[in-house]
């Protein structure tokens, strides 16, 4: 029981918690012992210095009153008077004449040599101050005062007449005040100590509920949770860590998402495409089976076998061509998507590859080329051949089978960028189908009379232009029909390789 | 020879589809979208129908439940999505069975065959439990006097589970006696079979009087 609970202490105090508060019980510890002694020195120090002064003055009051009564050089009763007028335990000294009384009364074994010869230096110098110095005699401290006698002249100098006056003081009292102070001191530490435990305990609480909040956030992120965020608060360091972590689940919730986005898009294609597939598969399977019922169960072929049979091959034909143009598409998209795709840039003019790709496919009678009188040769970008004229091919079928002849290419330039804009004479595109027509698999007619393509002309369009750098954008004509607008910029964003291929990234 | 609507608006596969059903005996008579669909259906004489369900303007859903609203009559839905959600959707319309695309003639022509079976005739008179009473003569149905209109497969469900009172029929049991499509069928049919059926004919479908469920085992008829 108990040393679980003792385990767990540990357990709590290892770590930031333990850290925390041994820091700040340490920190807060010393401080207060810094301070309660710095205090207790220097009441120590003024009341030592008040002590000395008091007792320093006062033997120098009365030797300057004793003085000038003695004689020079003084015979016994002169010493005598003197130590008397100097008080309690005090002794006169000259040469090797006494008179002591109290601690010296048994001689000057009490003086220790040092004081008399700094004192007799003293008596020497310009200026003779009293002299003191703090012993233990018998065990007890004493402040030990020498003051040299000094004889002054009627014009004011001073001469040193010889006779040292030592006098000893009790420092019992003061230094048991001392001790007393020494000792509040020692309380106060330890009076302080506890309260800076708490204060530590209050002040890791400060920092620690933050953390532990942030820790539990942490796991929200970690098991996917990722609107999990906390309020900053606390201390700055932490506030800061707070929303670092915020913005960190911002941006990964947003990295999730797009990725979500993206894997949504492409499960949405793959069902898209397989649901796309079984359709012309339908067809095959139904007059395929047709003609080999006809050609393998029937004995003698009738003329309405005959017609069945005629139609199912041609509905045959029809739908495998539809179906190979569509698995065409869906690999092109698929490569496009994988990254596969491969550019071939080269010095293209636009309007050549436009010329030709209106000319091959027979749509001359219904579609007119403009490109800019002043500079025809503009019209150049580097750019795959192939893939403008499967864009350019994409745009206007859709421009003639959905909107209408006859139809417009108007072929622009500037420096930055060529332009290339699709006008079909037809009703226009209604606003809310707009956004959609690049869309994969996207039927924008109410009324889903299947038109001929696989539904994904405008997207692999797109894909081309996007894989160029250049976008296509859709919107109406203020005149009516609809106006699909290819834009590649001049100056192809990547440096082709050697051989003239580039991978898409 | 029995007339079949076909509603497909792809018209490769609706051409495709009515050459190869001609020649499995049917008459077929194709449209290519809802609207066409029901107006034609409106003029009488189809004996089923089949249904595409991804249709431009009313989808095929909506199209089942139209009819279903008025009529009996089997409908075979046609889809081009497996999923779930297609097929249980088509079944809860209330459709009688589903093919996912690309079929094969032969299978459609075998699952038109079931359903059209499946109006059945019973030597026993009239069975009657509680409030409900089936003629198996007339092969009307009335719940407390009030008659109920059962498609074909509805109303076998109920005659092959009311011939044995009491006695519990699996899901492939009944796959095999009422769809003829044993163990190659699909559960839900059953499972949506019965729930249409109770809601025909049970006072309270969620506390059925006629048709028990036996977890695990399956669905009999009679007291609980």
């Amino acid at each position: 029981m108990r040393t679980s609970r003792i385990r767990r202490f540990l357990r709590s105090m290892s770590g930031l918690r333990g850290r925390l508060i041994v820091t700040v019980v340490v920190a807060a510890a010393l401080g207060a012992t810094a301070a309660a002694w710095a205090g207790v020195q220097q009441s120590t120090a003024s009341l030592i210095e008040a002590n000395r002064r008091y007792h320093t003055e006062d033997l120098a009051e009365r030797i300057t009153q004793a003085a000038p009564s003695a004689q020079y050089p003084p015979g016994r009763g002169s010493l005598d008077r003197l130590r008397i007028a100097a008080g309690e335990n005090s002794l006169v000294r000259y040469d090797d004449a006494m008179s002591g009384d109290g601690i010296f009364a048994s001689g000057a074994q009490a003086v220790p040599a040092e004081l008399r010869q700094a004192l007799n230096a003293q008596a020497a110098s310009e200026d003779p101050g009293v002299l003191t110095q703090r012993v233990d005699i018998d065990g007890r401290p004493w402040l030990l005062i020498g003051a040299p006698v000094m004889i002054t002249a009627p014009d004011g100098t001073l001469t040193p007449s010889g006779i040292e006056v030592y006098a000893a003081r009790d420092l019992t009292d003061v230094e048991e005040q001392v001790d007393g102070l020494a000792r509040g001191a020692a309380t106060t530490t330890l009076v302080a100590l506890p309260l800076a435990v708490l204060l530590a305990l209050l002040a890791s609480q400060g920092v620690l509920r933050p953390v532990a909040r942030l820790r539990d956030t942490a796991q929200r992120l970690a098991q996917g949770d990722l609107d999990a965020r906390t309020d900053p608060a606390g201390v700055d360091e932490l506030a800061r860590l707070t929303r670092s972590v915020n913005d960190m689940a911002a941006s990964l919730q947003d990295s999730m998402e797009s990725m979500a986005r993206m894997e949504e898009g492409s499960r949405r294609f793959a069902a898209d495409v397989s649901h796309e597939l079984r359709t012309p598969l339908t067809t095959l399977t139904a007059t395929v089976e047709v003609l080999n019922d006809i050609l393998t169960h029937t004995n003698s072929i009738r003329s309405s076998d005959e017609q069945e049979a005629r139609e199912s091959a041609q509905l045959a034909v029809i739908e495998t061509r539809r179906l190979v143009e569509l698995v065409e598409d869906i690999l092109d998209i698929a490569r496009i998507d994988a990254g596969t795709a491969q550019l071939r840039r080269e010095e293209t003019d636009l309007f050549e590859v436009v010329s030709t790709c209106v000319h091959t496919r027979g749509w001359s009678d219904d579609v007119t080329i403009a490109r800019p009188a002043s500079a025809p040769g503009d019209t150049t970008v580097v750019a795959d051949r192939r893939r403008i004229d499967v864009i350019m091919a994409n745009l206007i079928g859709n421009a003639l089978t959905h909107g209408g002849a006859p139809v417009r290419v108007v072929i622009t330039a500037t420096t930055e960028e060529a332009s290339v804009q699709v006008i079909d004479s037809g009703p226009g595109i209604p606003e809310d189908v707009l956004p959609h027509v690049f869309s994969r698999f996207y039927k924008a007619d109410a009324v889903r009379t299947r038109t001929p393509g696989s539904g994904l002309g405008l997207a692999i369009a797109w894909e081309n232009a996007r894989i160029h750098g250049g976008t296509i954008s859709a919107a109406n004509h203020p005149d009516g029909g609809a106006v699909l607008t290819l834009r590649l910029p001049q100056a192809p964003e990547q440096a082709t390789r050697e051989d003239g291929r580039e991978q898409i990234p | 020879m029995a007339t079949v609507l076909l509603i497909e608006d792809d018209a490769l596969v609706r051409r495709g589809l009515q050459l190869a059903l001609k020649r499995h005996g049917h008459r077929v008579e194709a449209v290519e979208d809802g609207e066409d669909g029901l107006a034609r259906f409106g003029t009488g004489d189809v004996d089923m129908l089949v249904l595409d369900l991804m249709l431009p303007g009313i989808d095929g859903f909506e199209v089942c439940r139209r009819i279903r609203e008025s009529s009996q009559v089997p409908i075979i839905v046609l889809t081009a999505r497996g999923d779930d959600f297609d097929v249980i959707t088509g079944l809860e319309a209330g459709a009688d069975d589903y093919v996912i695309k690309p079929v094969q003639p032969t299978v459609l022509d075998a699952r038109i065959r079931a359903i059209l079976r499946r109006s059945v005739s019973d030597p026993d008179g009239v069975r009657t439990h509680r409030g409900l009473r089936i003629d198996t003569e007339s092969l009307a149905v009335t719940v407390d006097g009030r008659e109920v209109g059962l498609t074909p497969t509805e109303l076998r469900l109920l005659l092959t589970l009311s011939k044995a009172p009491g006695r519990v029929f699996s899901r492939e049991q009944l796959l095999e006696e009422v769809w003829d499509q044993g163990y190659l069928g699909d559960s839900r049919l059953v499972d949506n079979g019965v729930m249409r059926l109770r809601s025909k004919i049970e006072t309270s479908p969620a506390r059925p009087e006629y048709v028990q469920t036996v977890r695990g085992f399956g669905y009999r008829f009679g007291p609980v």
